[in-house]
């Protein structure tokens, strides 16, 4: 008690070396550590590159662009200390009310069999609009019955799988307009997400979204009690979510040309990997964008070096489990020294 | 008592049950114009929740409360700040993640021009803001774009309390400010407080350290089981008078010691 005179003015002279690096240079040091493991590892296995091969990390991001867009939305949920489990289901349903308005008028239509050929806008905004009205849905009833996050959105999962399988009475969509394959086709599904990343981590970083976002994390209570409307900002992040899921679908359906009900199953969890690999607490409050997108990199990478040195897939969800456990690990032990 | 200062804020028969209990009976309150006053009373004698009433965290069950003049409801604690009353809170209400500007900010955060939730925040005016306020509390924190998490209790609390004398309000509620604080730091809180009387702020304070309330109030409510039991100047009375209203038992010289 009487000596806590020091601890006033302790809190900047005593920081480590540490604490003074970039705050994800952690995780980017996982990041270069596996790829470096791959490179050594294909010197002698595989006789090649593995990092120095442009095309492989192209297709590599390339493939970790739709499951990067299904991260920022679920990310932001997570700092908000709140969960979402329905962000595979929710793009496979919105993809499927997409692709149902991208039909070729050629070939017979699965769901509306009278319609022309609409121009591509249509069929993208039906997209989001459906995502963002699930997340709307996840996020009303999370405030106002104040279920837990995990349970409503877990019914989510489970109905928005359910609609798209009634949406189609469970028959694919195919045969869309050759102008809907442009979202899918070259870097375009790369920029999408980047251009979502960018946007999110402008929201998170530099607005009252991302302060309000932050807050209702790190103290709910707190947040009510300084006046900030936490049941209406909760459904205002899950809605923004579900329209960033609606926006993968449309990247999703774009590169398959092709919509089914199972389209995106499971996907939410390599979502929700990657966010927590990059370093975002599942207790809220803490995680940054830049971090998620490492994350998603990482799991990018284990896919990539996995195929790259001809090791069966499945070996890849061993390590995909071990680093999820790792990173939550890694911030319980970080919870405790702070309120230590 | 110079009962022609203007009344700040009255409450006449304010009750709040939960559910079948009764915690709060019929307080009937009175705050002056630049008076400090103590609250205080036993634990689960209905300090707080007459704080929580007055700030409009929850709302009573009957009776009625004036402030500045005009008859209020508050519906929320934002409808309270905004009629120009800032409490800090027993659990301090801070978000640990976030930097000090933040936090004295949180709620009605600057902006450059309003765009809703979208509105940029203008840090700059904030964090320029963040440093008057503390001056005026003259603690100083090294790094105010620290999260608070990693800060010292008393640097937290300092955060709360400037979070309240920042932002120039008609009542500041102190809801036992120093009860996690050190010797030195509860000096600080006390200083904060005189620093507040001589501004004109006017200031209820809750607290269970009958030295700290005798050396800083004007008058000392004693809450006991829901009720308000007495009311008393603080330079006409003494710490047995206080602690026998608190016990409610009204004879002898009790070992106070405890309480100061």
């Amino acid at each position: 008690m009487i000596n806590s005179s020091s601890t006033l003015g302790s809190a900047e002279t005593q920081k480590s070396l540490l604490q003074r690096l970039p705050k994800d240079t952690g995780i980017l040091l996982v990041l270069v550590g596996i790829a470096a493991i791959f490179e050594v590892l294909g010197w002698f296995v595989v006789e090649q590159t593995f990092i120095f091969n442009g095309q492989r990390l192209f297709i590599m991001i390339l493939q970790m662009a739709i499951i990067g867009i299904l991260a920022i939305g679920v990310g932001q949920i997570i700092i908000m200390a709140g969960i979402d489990l329905s962000g595979g289901s929710i793009l496979g349903f919105a993809g499927i009310v997409a692709a149902s308005l991208a039909q070729s008028s050629e070939y017979a239509r699965a769901v509306y069999p009278a319609l022309t050929d609409l121009p591509i806008i249509f069929p993208v905004l039906a997209g989001i609009a459906v995502g963002a009205l699930l997340g709307f849905v996840n996020g009303s009833v999370i405030a106002l019955t104040a279920i837990p996050p995990f349970i409503a959105t877990l019914g989510m999962l489970v109905a928005a799988r359910g609609l798209a399988r009634w949406y189609t009475s469970g028959k694919q969509v195919s045969f869309l307009t050759e102008d809907f394959a442009i979202f899918g086709s070259g870097a375009w599904p790369v920029v999408t997400f980047l251009i979502v990343a960018g946007v999110f981590h402008v929201l998170l970083k530099y607005t009252v979204y991302g302060r309000r976002t932050y807050a209702i994390g790190s103290n709910e209570d707190a947040a009510r009690v300084a006046g900030i409307a936490v049941k209406r900002h909760k459904i205002l992040v899950y809605t923004m979510a579900g329209a960033l899921y609606g926006i993968a679908s449309i990247v999703q359906t774009s590169r398959a040309m092709t919509a089914q009900s199972g389209t995106g199953l499971m996907l939410e969890l390599d979502a929700i990997s990657a966010v927590v690999i990059g370093g975002t607490s599942l207790f809220g409050g803490r995680g940054r964008i830049m971090g998620t997108i490492i994350g998603v990199l990482i799991l990018g990478t284990l896919t990539s070096g996995f195929t790259f040195l001809g090791i069966d897939v499945y070996y890849i969800n061993i390590v995909k489990g071990v680093l999820i456990v790792a990173a939550v690990v890694a911030d319980t032990y970080r919870q405790k020294r702070v309120a230590a | 008592m110079n009962d022609a200062r203007k009344i700040v804020l009255r409450t006449q028969g304010l009750c709040k049950n939960y559910g079948g209990v009764q915690a709060l009976k019929g307080a009937d309150f009175e705050l002056r114009e630049g008076e400090h006053i103590a609250i205080v009373g036993d634990n689960g004698a209905g300090k707080s929740t007459f704080v929580r009433q007055i700030t409009g965290v929850e709302q009573p069950s009957s009776g009625q409360m004036f402030f500045d003049g005009k008859e209020v409801s508050f519906k929320s604690p934002l409808d309270a700040r905004e009629a120009g009353i800032e409490a800090v809170f027993q659990n301090l209400a801070l978000a640990n993640d976030l930097d000090v500007p933040a936090n004295i900010f949180l709620g009605r955060e600057e902006v450059y021009f309003n765009l809703g939730p979208f509105s940029f925040l203008n840090e700059k005016k904030m964090l320029a803001k963040a440093k008057e306020g503390l001056e005026k509390t003259a603690v100083k924190i090294p790094n105010l774009r620290n999260a608070i998490g990693n800060m010292s209790g008393g640097q937290r609390q300092c955060v709360a309390i400037s979070r309240s004398a920042a932002f120039a309000s008609k009542l500041i509620i102190m809801d036992e400010p120093t009860a996690a604080l050190g010797v030195q730091e509860t000096t600080q809180v006390e200083n904060i407080i005189r620093r507040l009387k001589k501004q004109g702020i006017p200031l209820i304070l809750i607290s269970h350290n009958l030295r700290q309330v005798f050396n800083l109030v004007d008058r000392i409510f004693v809450f006991r089981r829901g009720e308000i039991v007495g009311v008393v100047d603080a330079d006409k009375t003494d710490g047995n008078e206080i602690v026998s209203l608190i016990t409610g038992v009204k004879t002898g010289v009790h070992e106070n010691a405890s309480y100061i």
